[in-house]
Formats: C-alpha cells, sequence, structure tokens
C-alpha cells in the first residue's frame, strides 16, 4: 500500500513539475505585438503631425462621443482652415465604424472636434483622417483598442 | 490508507470540482453581459413626457386598444403580446394582413437608437406611430386617430399635452400614407390643419413610447450566476449552470464570437450587420439597413423634425449615422438574446424554426445574396453547439 502511494505521489511530483514549466513558458511567452496606439503620428507623407484625444477617457463602448483632433505642421504652428474627412473600422471584422463622424468645429490652435465616434464593440478599432489644407493633402491612422 | 487523503483532494481539486473555472478577461466579459450592468435609462429629451405618468397610462390604454386601427380589430397588442415577451411567435407580424417582418420584442426597446429590424425610426415615439399607419399592420390613418383620440381620450390627453387643437373641419380621414382618399384628403387640408393632426399624432407616439419605456428586461439565471461569480459568493442552485451551460458560455464569449456583436447586458451592440441570413423565398426585395437609412431621414417625426421636444444636441445618432457603407447592405439589428430562447422562430423575417437552427447557420456562415456577410465558418462540433444553445436558454 505504501509501495502504492509513493508511486502515485511521485506520479502527482511530475504532473506537477510538468504543469510548472507549462505555466511559466505560457505565461512568459512575449504577447502578440498589438497595433501601435499612439495618439500623436505624423501624418504619412509628412506634412502634418496629428494628434487626437477623446473626451471621455476610458472610452465607453456603444456611446456618441466626440474626439479633438489637433494638428500641427511640421514645424510645429497650427494647422488652419483644415477640411477633415474621418473613416475607419475594424480591420479584423472588415467593416467601417458604425457612424460617419464628422469635424463640427474649430476650436483653434489646430484643433478640430471630432464629433459622432461610436465605437459598438470591444477591440481593434482604426481611426483614419484624411486631411487637407493650404500645405496640401495627407493622411493619418490611428488605432484604438477597447 | 491515510496517505490517500490529501492525494485524493489534490486530484479532485486538479478535475476542476465545485466551481467553474474563468479566465479574468472572461470574468470581466461575463460581468459586463450581466443584467447589473445595464444603466438606468437615460430621459429621453425629445419626448418630454416620456417619464410622466399619466402619459405613460394613456399609451397604455392606447396600446391595448384595437379602435387604434382602420377597422377597430388590431392594436399594439395584437402583435406585441403581453404573456408572450411583447411578441407573437409567428415567423411574420400578421395585423390587417401578413408584414414581412418578424414582431420584436419590446423589452429593453428604450435603449435603442433606432428601432424596428432595419432602424427605420429612430425614437420609440417615432416607431410607435408607424405601425398606426401601415395597411398591413393597424391600416388607419393620423386624421381618424387624432379625431378618434379627442372625441374618447380629449380629456386625458389635454391633462397631459394642453389643449387639442380644433378638428371640427379636418376630415374623419386623411393622412399621407393611407388610401388614394386618405392622400387626396390630406392633400386638401391647409398645412396649419396637417400641422396640428400631425402634433396630436405625434403625442399619441409620445404616450405610447412613454409606457414602453417601463417594459424592461428581467432577472435571469444567468444574472443571478454572474452575480455569484463577481463577487465570489458561492454559487445557490437557483443561480448554478450546469458543466455544459458553463461550456456554452465559455463558447458565447469565446471561440465562436458571438459576444462580439451581442454585447452588453442586453446582449445587443444595437448596431446592423450582414450576416447572410437567405430572404424568404417569394418575399419583395428586403434590403435591410441601406434602405431604411432613406426612410429615417426622410420621417417627419424624427429627432431633426418639428415634433421633437428639447434640444437638437439629442440627434446626435440619426446626425452621424452610417448612411452610404457597403455593409448596410441587408445589415438588419442585433437583436437582444435576453428570453430569445423562449420565442422562436429567430431572425427579421422568423427564417429558422429554431436555436439550433440559428446556431448551425453561424457556424456555416453562408454567403449573403447581397452584399458580404460579415461572418466567417465556425469549427463547431455537436456538442459544442448543443452547449451554446443550452446557455442561450439561460438567459429566459
Amino acid at each position: 500500500m505504501a509501495f502504492l502511494g509513493r508511486y502515485i505521489l511521485a506520479a502527482i511530483g511530475l504532473a506537477a513539475v510538468l504543469v510548472g514549466v507549462l505555466a511559466a513558458v505560457y505565461l512568459t511567452a512575449p504577447r502578440q505585438a498589438g497595433p501601435d496606439l499612439a495618439r500623436t503620428k505624423k501624418t504619412v507623407n509628412g506634412l502634418f503631425v496629428a494628434s487626437i484625444a477623446p473626451d471621455r477617457d476610458p472610452i465607453t463602448q456603444g456611446e456618441l462621443h466626440s474626439w479633438v483632433l489637433t494638428l500641427k505642421s511640421a514645424a510645429g504652428d497650427p494647422v488652419e482652415n483644415a477640411a477633415i474627412d474621418i473613416s475607419g473600422g475594424m480591420p479584423q471584422h472588415s467593416h467601417g465604424l458604425p457612424t460617419s463622424p464628422q469635424a463640427t468645429d474649430y476650436l483653434g490652435g489646430g484643433q478640430y472636434r471630432i464629433d459622432g465616434i461610436k465605437f459598438s464593440m470591444s477591440g481593434w478599432w482604426t481611426l483614419h483622417f484624411n486631411i487637407s489644407a493650404k500645405a496640401g493633402s495627407d493622411s493619418v491612422t490611428f488605432n484604438v483598442v477597447l | 490508507m491515510r496517505r490517500l487523503g490529501p492525494i485524493l483532494g489534490i486530484l479532485l481539486a486538479l478535475a476542476g470540482c465545485g466551481k467553474p473555472d474563468f479566465s479574468d478577461a472572461e470574468k470581466r466579459t461575463i460581468a459586463s453581459l450581466a443584467l447589473s450592468a445595464l444603466p438606468p435609462l437615460k430621459p429621453d429629451t425629445t419626448n418630454r413626457f416620456a417619464d410622466v405618468p399619466g402619459a405613460a397610462a394613456l399609451g397604455s390604454t392606447l396600446f391595448f386598444d384595437p379602435s387604434m386601427s382602420g377597422n377597430g380589430t388590431v392594436s399594439c397588442s395584437t402583435c406585441h403580446k403581453i404573456d408572450r415577451q411583447f411578441q407573437d411567435d409567428l415567423p411574420q407580424a400578421q395585423g390587417l394582413a401578413r408584414t414581412n417582418r418578424r414582431t420584436m420584442p419590446l423589452a429593453g426597446a428604450a435603449y435603442s437608437p433606432f428601432l424596428f429590424w432595419d432602424g427605420r425610426r429612430d425614437s420609440l415615439w417615432a416607431q410607435a406611430l408607424t405601425p398606426l399607419e401601415d395597411g398591413r399592420e393597424h391600416g388607419g390613418n393620423r386624421a381618424a386617430y387624432a379625431h378618434y383620440v379627442k372625441n374618447r381620450f380629449g380629456e386625458r390627453y389635454e391633462r397631459i399635452f394642453g389643449p387639442l387643437p380644433d378638428l371640427s373641419v379636418v376630415p374623419a380621414n386623411a393622412g399621407p400614407l393611407g388610401t388614394e382618399a386618405d392622400k387626396a384628403a390630406w392633400d386638401g387640408m391647409s398645412e396649419e390643419q396637417r400641422d396640428s393632426v400631425n402634433r396630436v399624432f405625434a403625442n399619441i407616439g409620445k404616450a405610447i413610447a412613454a409606457f414602453e419605456r417601463s417594459i424592461m428586461p428581467t432577472q435571469t439565471r444567468f444574472d443571478r450566476f454572474a452575480a455569484a461569480l463577481a463577487s465570489g459568493t458561492p454559487i445557490d442552485s437557483d443561480a448554478a449552470l450546469s458543466p455544459e451551460e458553463v461550456q456554452g458560455l465559455k463558447l458565447f464569449i469565446g471561440k465562436a464570437n458571438c459576444s462580439t456583436c451581442h454585447n452588453g447586458p442586453r446582449f445587443t451592440d444595437d448596431s446592423f450587420h450582414n450576416t447572410g441570413v437567405p430572404p424568404v423565398p417569394g418575399f419583395p426585395v428586403d434590403r435591410g439597413r441601406i434602405d431604411a437609412v432613406t426612410q429615417v431621414t426622410a420621417d417627419p417625426f424624427n429627432c431633426l423634425g418639428a415634433y421633437r421636444d428639447g434640444p437638437v444636441d439629442a440627434c446626435g445618432e440619426l446626425k452621424f449615422m452610417s448612411k452610404a457603407a457597403p455593409e448596410l447592405i441587408r445589415a438588419y439589428k442585433t437583436p437582444s438574446l435576453r428570453g430569445a430562447a423562449g420565442r422562436p422562430p429567430y431572425m427579421h423575417a422568423g427564417q429558422f424554426a429554431s436555436l439550433d437552427e440559428v446556431v448551425a447557420h453561424y457556424a456555416k456562415a453562408p454567403a449573403s445574396v447581397e452584399g458580404e456577410t460579415e461572418l466567417h465558418p465556425l469549427r463547431l462540433s455537436e456538442r459544442e453547439r448543443a452547449a451554446l444553445v443550452a446557455f442561450l436558454k439561460t438567459l429566459n
């Protein structure tokens, strides 16, 4: 009986070591690199530096809310009178935004109010801005993860 | 033998007996689906009578009144049956004639920014007006409704909404959507007469909406389970999920991707999706959301119209509505799954008779007849499918 007990103990010990090793491997494995979550970026062709900030943090899923897009020239001057077109979506679900956000106001200092943004589910979203101003046209894409 | 005691204990612990095992991420998702996560209903500033008890009482009277129809036989409750989750168990609603859409249940409808399967109305009160003038549903006209409410409920109406307009010169039957005679009579009315009828008609919708705001989802076994899981308290027998139901829950929020769209405490993202649900043979072409955006934009009772109460800043959903995206083709609203197991058939025109058929459709992910389905095929075993259905039944 004692002999059998020792075997069982040894088996459990081995199983525990195995579980430990597996856990260590899984827990320390590098996570899959997520999308770049920078809120300030140079536009694709370097014409502008764009920053975005939501009117709430954390962002609430399923509710309309606003963001402020700040546009600066490469030299750091505010960009005025820009025409801004907003799109985006969920790259992993191949659908766009559930709403059509618009730039509704110029707040001065290169800041534009973007209204009508809604993220209807959790996950990886993109916000894409096409920007036309005196310096030319350029675009930038931000990633947002809920 | 004494040594085997602790060993047995360890073995039992390894086998995971007793408490179901969820990751922290799963626990967060489960908590987000629980009824306790439902925020209080926000005031509807577009309907200043939305939370007035007298308006809700009048709305309730009108909701159950078959005189609110062209021939005195159809009320809202004909299809929205009070003892059947405010729906009718039929593949397509049947008023004066058969429609081409499934009756939607009403619990929590007040939270939806857009109403109907395709979202062709943008408030509960604008929604309530639409079936009243549909020839296949109530089949009435707005002048007749205004006369009826004035004659039958005039005093109650005036206590809530203020003085009724003079309707003595308004034709008995007139409306922009009724019979040819109704339309001709409507065209013959002055702008002012039409506006005063529209105002009474809008108030009928606002009263019905005030009533409908009280129809809320109720606590289910899943909610009791989620509450116990969140608080770490022992799970009582009335809150317990079977191993099969737990497997279904894990699939629902995991591999089967259901909670991508069926999210939050109402199990809906309030959005519209093409999931490749086949049309009903012989029915007129139904393109879903893409056609509804035109209808809600044109609706005189929408948020941007003359009959809204309160400031225009309540109209963000309509103002920033997505109008032209290709994914709106044959997109339909994500329905709440609360109580769904008790109300077959399923989908916007009752295409599927059972939850098994629904799950089979989502696993197979067939192409859409028009536009692109958002679904991807899923590998689900028979056991997994059964587990998903078992989990859905805990939402009743």
